[in-house]
């Protein structure tokens, strides 16, 4: 099959660099290792967090442009040019691994390898296994997207790539959780810092789930294809076990460790209450796992799952608040600073866009409202006013505070145009989730519409055609917060270009506003 | 000391945090995914399911790789509305042998648990080469390259191979005769289409896309769309038996 042996001289061409890069590196090596500290201080590596930081937005523009184009052609049919790499069914995943995976990923293990070194006071564990890791995912992230446009995917939400890549990630993954642990095993506090906590919990828990979804039997070696140990109603299970839990520890646990990193960090205050930390980690897991039936309302899947996985998404609605109020209250004596800086700005709001989706969230696993929101644009309106508002905004705060630190500049190059990033992309963040909820909603309302008589009222096609007005408004909402995360880039490129002269001085870098 | 202080084994140990991280998890998964192994009531009893035909499974694999579960749910849910649009509510058992399952989450376009038998092969084969020449006001992309492209069946007694290592009822001989089936349900009036029909019951054999010269991926997936949902027979369904 030409699409998998592209894929094998794929691996071939990264291997041979790799094997390159280790060799070269062996020549160019200092006389040992670098030192762990110098003068007493931490002699942090930082080399893999400017890797995973630029990555991140690399693949940010990129999941956010193909996400515009998704939303276009649904508007536009015309778009999917009739050719298979463009169609919509391929495209999709496209986008969706690209923002969680490839942006949400690269920003969760970029800050995770620069929290878990700061706060341990101790330098990255490994000497090749931090590249790797972050070599190694992004090599992962390739073999699944140019894999989704030449049709090769298991069809399984989230975990749509093949058993190779599969294999590939566990190899990544494993390093990682050595990697970080092994830091965390240096450190100099006595206490392993809150964050870890969180990143502890969403590297571990994603390598359970990704292992007990993903189990598959390739047909043969020489062929892409595989068949999923699980079958129907048990794979379905599985999947939305596996399908909730990637929004709960993907881009849940991981983006609230760096809320309760970068959010006391940019306020100069300290989290607001030790005692809700601990109750909002053990709550937080204990409950999210239980809440994957609720994508399974009124299906095949027998009732007492389908009520167990609604009355633990309701529950989960106290944890997820748990962690909103501390996340916000740490700004406690510190609001006056929502005026004047508007990366805590976006922090803060992508907070409160938590604390918004996950009241939403509860609120459609109630059956009633589910047989209605199901299926419909609704849930899509649901997700993004997670995943731009809360998993977008937080990152390019964190974002945000991290390029200056990283590439030792004293402060961003325009404040002036995080404020218009913020705005832009605010507005399009509002055009998105209202279209989405009407068009849900009158999705839902149209499908279940009587006549006087008893009949049906509207044809399948009928309520498609009336979805055509707010797929416009929803890829106008995407465009604009696409535009904004361009801004965004330019921001960040002046930022490292433009050296002032104070800057450029040795001596006076901006080490103690990063200390 | 208060109980507060005791949280400090976790805090201060990191193998003792990863461990109450794993078994904090392990928990809820546990509670809901192990039962639907043993309890019997999970799969309903019925007659008529049996596993895809090499073809149809060919068809099958078709549709996973096109993503056509990103607008198309297979499951319908036993509400008034859906009954009516589209017919008997979805059973466990239909989609016992389905690796992966392809319930969907997102009805951009109609659910299909049941399209097999609502329109004619010509129907598919039009809307599939161009949507909206049967249906004006779609968003459906257009798949021309199925019917164009030679059905790729190099695998398919591997196919069934694996899904028997997992369980799936194929049998020696379905497996042995897995390439001649496949050919043999295309092809309209075919000799082997008795053997075929006794290994795999109401199996229907004809030439799906149109052009008797080639077995395209289009005769695959259209015989895949034509048998959804056709195999039991909800005159026969006790709907009570299987009260869950």
């Amino acid at each position: 099959m030409p699409e998998y042996a592209f894929h094998a001289y794929l691996f071939a061409a990264a291997s041979a660099a790799a094997v390159f890069a280790i060799v070269d590196r062996y020549y160019d090596r200092l006389a040992q290792l670098p030192p762990l500290t110098i003068d007493g201080k931490p002699n942090y590596n930082m080399g893999p967090v400017k890797f995973a930081t630029v990555a991140a937005m690399l693949w940010g523009i990129a999941g956010f442009t193909v996400g515009l184009y998704a939303a276009l052609e649904l508007a536009f049919p015309v778009l999917n040019f009739d050719l298979p790499w463009l169609s919509f069914g391929r495209i999709r995943p496209l986008h969706t691994s690209a923002v969680i995976f490839a942006f949400g990923g690269n920003v969760l293990i970029g800050t995770s390898f620069y929290v878990v070194q700061r706060t341990c006071r101790a330098r990255l564990a490994g000497d090749l296994a931090p590249w790797f890791v972050v070599l190694g995912y992004n090599f992962f992230i390739v073999i699944a997207g140019t894999g989704y446009l030449l049709g090769i995917t298991q069809s399984k939400e989230y975990a749509e790539p093949e058993w190779y890549a599969d294999l590939w990630l566990t190899v990544v993954w494993v390093t990682y959780f050595l990697v970080y642990i092994g830091t965390i095993m240096r450190r100099e506090e006595p206490h392993i810092y809150v964050a870890n906590w969180f990143y502890l919990a969403f590297i571990l828990t994603i390598a359970v789930l990704h292992l007990g979804n993903n189990a598959a039997i390739p047909v043969s070696l020489f062929s892409p294809k595989s068949y999923i140990v699980w079958s129907g109603v048990q794979d379905a299970m599985v999947q939305w076990w596996y399908g909730h839990n990637a929004v709960g520890f993907f881009l849940t646990a991981g983006f609230l460790a760096i809320m309760y990193y970068f959010i006391p960090k940019r306020a100069d205050r300290p989290v607001y209450s030790y005692r809700l930390s601990i109750i909002h980690i053990w709550a937080l897991i204990f409950l999210y796992i239980w809440a994957g039936p609720h994508h399974l309302h009124y299906t095949a899947l027998p009732d007492w799952a389908q009520t167990l996985g609604m009355t633990f998404s309701v529950m989960l609605w106290m944890p997820s608040w748990r962690g909103m109020i501390n996340g916000l209250m740490t700004l406690s004596g510190a609001w006056d600073k929502l005026r004047t800086d508007p990366v805590l700005r976006m922090m803060v709001v992508s907070v409160a866009f938590y604390g918004m989706a996950t009241f939403e969230g509860p609120l459609m696993s109630v059956k009633a409202v589910n047989s209605l929101s199901h299926y419909t644009d609704w849930t899509i309106g649901h997700v993004h006013s997670g995943a731009l508002g809360w998993v977008a905004y937080v990152s390019f705060g964190a974002i945000y505070c991290l390029v200056p630190w990283l590439w030792n500049r004293r402060e961003l190059y325009s404040l002036k145009l995080v404020n218009w990033h913020f705005w832009i992309s605010s507005l399009g963040i509002v055009f998105y989730i209202s279209a989405m909820w009407v068009s849900g909603i009158l999705q839902g309302l149209m499908w279940r519409a009587y006549t006087s008589l008893g009949f049906l009222e509207y044809s399948f096609i009928e309520t498609v055609e009336a979805m055509h007005p707010f797929y416009l408004i929803r890829a106008l909402g995407g465009a604009l917060f696409l535009a904004g995360a361009l801004i965004m880039v330019v921001n960040l490129w002046k930022t490292v270009t433009s050296v002032s002269e104070l800057e450029a001085a040795p001596g006076v870098r901006p080490a103690l506003a990063a200390a | 000391m208060s109980l507060w202080s005791k949280h400090a084994i976790f805090e201060k140990n990191s193998i003792v945090l990863s461990i109450g991280v794993l078994v904090v998890i392990a928990i809820g998964g546990l509670v809901e995914i192990t039962p639907l192994f043993y309890l019997k009531s999970t799969i309903e009893k019925v007659d008529g399911v049996r596993p895809y035909t090499p073809l149809e499974l060919a068809g099958r694999n078709i549709y996973v790789r096109e993503g056509c579960y990103n607008c198309h749910s297979q499951m319908i849910r036993p509400l008034r509305d859906e009954v009516e649009r589209y017919g008997h509510y979805s059973l466990a058992a239909e989609s016992m042998y389905d690796r992966p399952f392809q319930w969907g989450s997102k009805r951009t376009g109609p659910d299909l648990a049941r399209v097999g038998g609502k329109y004619s092969d010509e129907w598919h084969r039009d809307h599939l080469r161009q949507p909206k020449s049967v249906v004006p006001g779609t968003v459906m992309p257009a798949y021309p390259w199925l019917a164009e492209t030679e059905l790729g069946a190099a695998h398919i007694a591997d196919d069934l191979k694996v899904q028997a290592a997992l369980g799936v009822p194929y049998t020696l001989e379905m497996i042995a005769n897995a390439a001649t089936d496949a050919r043999a349900q295309a092809t309209t009036d075919s000799p082997s289409a008795g053997d075929l029909i006794k290994r795999y019951p109401n199996a229907q054999v004809r030439d799906y896309d149109g052009n008797p010269d080639r077995i395209s991926e289009a005769d695959a997936l259209i015989a895949y769309l034509q048998m959804l949902g056709t195999q039991v027979d909800f005159k026969l369904y006790n709907d009570k038996a299987n009260i869950r």
